[in-house]
């Protein structure tokens, strides 16, 4: 299993104006979100917290750097940017359950204190979705393991033979 | 007016901190962990509370319930719209925000709360 790890040097592809994109977008989503609960109502306002405004930049900044390093090695790198896209967005749909469990304790904790129900909703935010990660990562490795396991079995029984 | 170029430069800032702690780490599907981060629900909820107290806030991350489900789905169908009809990023993600707003508004009509 590849461990988590840090790669400052991937900043470094991207582009000023990719950042000030992300910027706009993600004051743009709050505004947005501000501007419904005052006009239309609260609960639909609520909604808008988990608007995937911010992950639609995202998913194609990741496509964009991977098409432009493949090309800098001489390929065509459409479809890869696409499986980098995917392989970002089933990650989203797994942090999508931690946001879940962000909710549920803030909306439990926030009338007893604030401080503590935005600790312990970013704390929520972060173990369920590092706990469902793992739990996918785990599944799927042993899942390889085991079609490589009968794999090699397969082929060995002819030799046998 | 003054409140919404706070709430601009607040999500700004909140957003790209934690868009920038998904860049750098590694691998890809843990780093799309931070593609569902409460980045606009910590700005949000942060001006919500000190202008409109705790009650208020309560209210809208019991409604940002719904939204965090439809994310889930919506997720899976873009990675679904992306792999199997292959198509590219920016029409699968902007594509897919129809079926995020028809989950969310849905799963929030059959909760009850509407307003």
């Amino acid at each position: 299993m590849t461990p988590v790890r840090i790669s400052p040097s991937s900043l470094r592809e991207g582009r000023w104006y990719e950042y000030l994109v992300r910027f706009a977008l993600g004051g743009g989503a709050t505004v947005f979100a501000g501007l419904i609960s005052s006009h239309v109502g609260v609960s639909v306002g609520g909604l808008f917290l988990a608007l995937p405004a911010i992950f639609c930049a995202s998913a194609t900044l990741i496509e964009t750097h991977e098409i432009r390093r493949k090309r800098e090695a001489g390929v065509a790198g459409e479809r890869r940017g696409q499986n980098a896209a995917a392989v970002d967005a089933a990650g989203a749909a797994l942090g999508a359950l931690g946001l879940l469990a962000f909710a549920i304790v803030f909306a439990l904790t926030v009338r007893t204190s604030i401080s503590g129900a935005f600790i312990g909703a970013s704390l929520a935010w972060l173990v369920v979705s590092v706990a469902a990660w793992y739990v996918r990562r785990k599944t799927r490795w042993a899942r390889r393991r085991a079609v490589t396991a009968a794999r090699v079995s397969g082929s060995a029984l002819p030799r046998s033979r | 007016m003054s409140e919404y170029v706070i709430r601009f430069l607040v999500g700004g800032v909140v957003v790209s901190a934690f868009a920038m702690l998904g860049d750098v780490l590694r691998p890809k599907s843990f780093a799309g962990l931070f593609g569902a981060a409460p980045s606009v629900a910590l700005a949000t909820l942060g001006i919500a509370i000190y202008q409109h107290g705790a009650d208020y806030a309560a209210v809208q991350s019991q409604a940002m319930m719904a939204g965090a489900l439809a994310l889930a789905v919506y997720s899976v169908v873009v990675c679904q719209l992306l792999v199997r009809a292959r198509l590219r990023a920016l029409p699968a993600t902007l594509l897919s925000l129809v079926v995020w707003l028809v989950v969310a508004v849905g799963l929030l009509k059959l909760a009850g709360g509407v307003t």
